[in-house]
């Protein structure tokens, strides 16, 4: 099966003469800065590291994910040399599942649930005396919460008694929720656990110019009908406000002036083997939590020979996750698996808690509990009849309750350079170092105790558990930039600027403070839009 | 469990391929299958609809229609893809011949089994760049069963009428399954 990225060599990958704004990295982060800042008649230049995926080669990329011929990875070509990493913390940390390298970056696999950040994540030492306080408040981000999802294009309904206060309704209408949500209502009714619809970045109705979900049912790692959010429409709409985009452009350093109070240009390698300097006035990092601090640390100079941005030595540090904790089961009856490849409701009850600890977690009711028929057709190894006993043997009846948590940001837990190993263009590749943490533990095993009641009162039966001490991360990195009003103990400032560089500012959940048990990128969308502002005003 | 060939359309709907209505022919895209020397196929698609009624559960009829024009639109456009497809054909072709003394196609159900059985298929990693072996569970079995396995009437088959890899809309995930 041949999928090619779009191969763009003959493109012209050569800098602009000095530009407004560089913008490197076209996830969302990335992407909704460049568009806004476009819009406002700045121009401006977005690098990506990875290429440009064609919208055509869309299906033969599910068919990747549903073949067991081709592993994860292959769907949107990620690993090789370009790609290494290390992983010397507690838990292996797998660091290329959770992001792709592309336009449209980790959007391009990811989910599409986009709740928002609840007020206490933004005020946790002050209201627990546990993590940090952000420098600014829900209140601050409400307005820029609105705006992102109109421009992604939210479906959601205003069911959920737990959100925070909201100015307008949902973009789009809720999905319904599935049968198997059904199941899962008679038993939280009873057990007085509310369950509400979730909000997500996929189309109920045709918006903005993309289809209407059709259930193909493989949304992460690939939605073949476009249904589903991806950055590249927000590239495509920096492009049309002029614009321009390099692809296959990874930066390899930034370089500041003599003062080292801004940066003068931004160091990027091509296809060709060359090396180019895009000169701007102002740069907007938007690379991800990983490569955000990994690009600042090797961007080292005799001016700052700890990294650049880094006088806290904060760069790297505070790496925080979402780890899962899920608890499996099976009833007797009929579950309805798989007919969509999203979540459609989820208990937000246990959010906002009392006591320091446990803290947040999220509960999700999956549709997606067990493998599908053509994954296990494929990969069983029988046919005919038999297949079809397999089939109906490894599924059908399963349920699956999972749960984000809360970890605490821990100094500990970072991104640092692994000297001994290079990639592809002779720079150290990272080294994630993750460990759980006994906040996130506990929270870990409450979230388990309501998961196994409601399984209970169902009377499915319990057939696995997550184990708390080596959960999977939901691969949601965040904190390695920190923001903060102390330039002693943070990254970059309220306004997403960093407090050694006048000039560059960070778009990323690198950025939050605190992680919170909610998905990140409606949040990381928000602050994009507010940086995007605060460069605007710097222009 | 009667395929048809909207089936076969929604299949190659989830590869990619749009038939765009019209009718494709075998004989306008397979070559005449013979590969050096060894092994000549009659037509490819013959053999993928033999190898078809023995994969497929018993159950399921309308198979030549539907491998037809799954396996026709498959290869169209994809010379990789058809050029392996016939070697793959060409070796199993090979070993039916050799071991059973006739052409897979001429073989019973039984035999037929048997020749996967004996070529090791329900073992070998489907691997498009293996071996002989690998890329007939790849290209070959694989591919028959990923086309009936994203088709509505395949999912049926096990109570899954929208399964993943076909695009059937937004009701079936609300349906219970006596809806
Ligand atoms: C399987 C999966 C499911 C997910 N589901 C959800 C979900 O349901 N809801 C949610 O909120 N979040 C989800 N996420 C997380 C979400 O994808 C990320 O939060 C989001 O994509 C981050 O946006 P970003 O722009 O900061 O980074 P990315 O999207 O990772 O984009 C960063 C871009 O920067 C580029 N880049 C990196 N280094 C360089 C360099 N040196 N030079 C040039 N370019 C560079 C990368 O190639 C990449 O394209 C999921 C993630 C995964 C992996
Ligand atoms: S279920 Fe909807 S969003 Fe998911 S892959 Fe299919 S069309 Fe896309």
């Amino acid at each position: 099966m041949s999928v090619s990225t779009t191969v763009t060599d003959e493109a012209d990958r050569s800098p602009s003469e000095r530009v407004d704004v560089c913008v490197v990295g076209a996830g969302p982060a990335g992407a909704l800065a460049a568009y806004s800042l476009a819009e406002r008649g700045h121009d401006v230049v977005i690098l990506e590291a990875g290429p440009r995926f064609s919208f055509e080669d869309r299906l033969r990329r599910m068919e990747r994910f549903l073949r067991p011929a081709y592993d994860w990875l292959d769907v949107w070509e990620m690993g090789g040399d370009r790609d290494a990493y290390a992983s010397t913390g507690e838990l292996h940390y797998p660091l290329n599942t959770t992001r792709i390298k592309g336009i449209g970056g980790t959007t391009l696999h990811w989910l599409g649930l986009v709740p928002r950040y609840h007020e206490k994540d933004f005020e946790m030492e002050s209201r627990y005396g546990i993590g940090e306080d952000w420098p600014i408040s829900y209140d601050d981000l409400r307005p820029y919460y609105a705006e992102v999802e109109r421009e992604m294009g939210v479906a959601g309904a205003e069911d959920n008694p737990f959100e925070p206060p909201r100015e307008s309704p949902f973009p789009m209408d809720a999905f319904p929720p599935s049968y198997a949500d059904s199941l899962f209502g008679e038993a939280c009714e009873a057990l007085d656990i509310a369950m509400h619809s979730t909000p997500q970045a996929r189309n109920s109705e045709t918006y903005d110019g993309r289809s209407q979900c059709v259930g193909y049912g493989t949304c992460a790692p690939a939605c073949p009908s476009g249904a589903k959010y991806t950055a590249e429409v927000h590239v495509a709409k920096a492009e049309a406000e002029g614009a321009r985009v390099i692809d296959r452009a990874p930066v390899q350093r930034l370089a500041h002036d003599d003062s080292g109070g801004r940066l003068e240009a931004v160091e990027y390698a091509t296809p060709d083997g060359e090396t180019h300097r895009q000169e701007a006035r102002q740069v907007v990092l938007a690379c991800g939590a990983i490569e955000t601090p990994r690009l600042l640390l090797l961007s080292e100079s005799d001016r700052y020979p700890d990294g650049l941005a880094n006088s806290s030595g904060a760069v790297g540090r505070y790496l925080m996750e979402h780890p899962f904790a899920g608890t499996d089961g099976l009833l007797l009856d009929e579950t309805r698996q798989n007919h969509v490849g999203f979540i459609t409701s989820e208990c937000h009850q246990f959010y906002d808690h009392e006591e320091s600890t446990p803290g947040s977690l999220k509960l999700e009711f999956i549709n997606n509990a067990e493998p599908s028929p053509v994954e296990i057709a494929l990969g069983d190894g029988s046919w005919g009849d038999d297949l079809v006993g397999a089939i109906r043997r490894e599924s059908g009846n399963s349920l699956r309750i999972g749960a984000l948590v809360e970890q605490l940001p821990r100094e500990e837990n970072r991104v640092q350079l692994d000297t001994s190993r290079t990639d592809d263009h002779g720079n150290p590749v990272p080294d994630v170092v993750w460990s759980v943490g006994d906040h996130a533990i506990e929270t870990m095993r409450y979230a388990q105790r309501i998961q196994r009641r409601i399984l209970d009162e169902m009377g499915a039966r319990i057939t696995g558990q997550t184990d708390p001490h080596t959960p999977g991360a939901a691969r949601h990195p965040m904190g390695t930039t920190r923001m903060g009003s102390d330039p002693e103990t943070s990254v970059v400032d309220a306004r997403l600027r960093t407090h050694d560089l006048e000039n560059l500012t960070i778009a990323s959940s690198s950025v939050f403070p605190t992680g919170g048990a909610m998905n990140p990128t409606l949040t990381i969308g928000a602050l994009s839009l507010l940086a995007a502002e605060y460069v605007d005003e710097d222009l | 469990m009667e395929l048809s060939r909207r089936d076969a359309i929604a299949a190659l709907a989830a590869v990619g391929i749009g038939t765009g209505g019209v009718a494709l022919y075998r004989s306008d895209v397979f070559d005449d299958g013979s590969t050096d020397g060894e092994a000549t196929l009659d037509d490819p698609v013959d053999t993928m609809i033999a190898l078809a009624t023995v994969v497929y559960p018993s159950e399921v009829s309308g198979i030549d229609e539907f491998v037809e024009t799954y396996v026709v639109g498959r290869v169209e456009d994809d010379e990789t893809h058809e050029r392996r497809t016939v070697q793959a054909l060409t070796h199993l072709e090979g070993y039916a011949s050799d071991e059973f003394g006739d052409s897979f196609v001429d073989l019973s159900p039984d035999e037929r089994d048997a020749v996967l059985r004996d070529l090791g298929i329900q073992s070998a990693r489907p691997n498009p760049d293996g071996s002989d072996v690998e890329r007939i569970r790849y290209y070959l079995v694989n591919e028959l069963l990923y086309a009936l396995f994203t088709s509505p009437t395949g999912g049926e088959l096990v109570g899954h009428e929208n399964p993943p890899g076909h695009g059937g809309g937004l009701d079936s995930y609300q349906r219970g399954p006596d809806a």
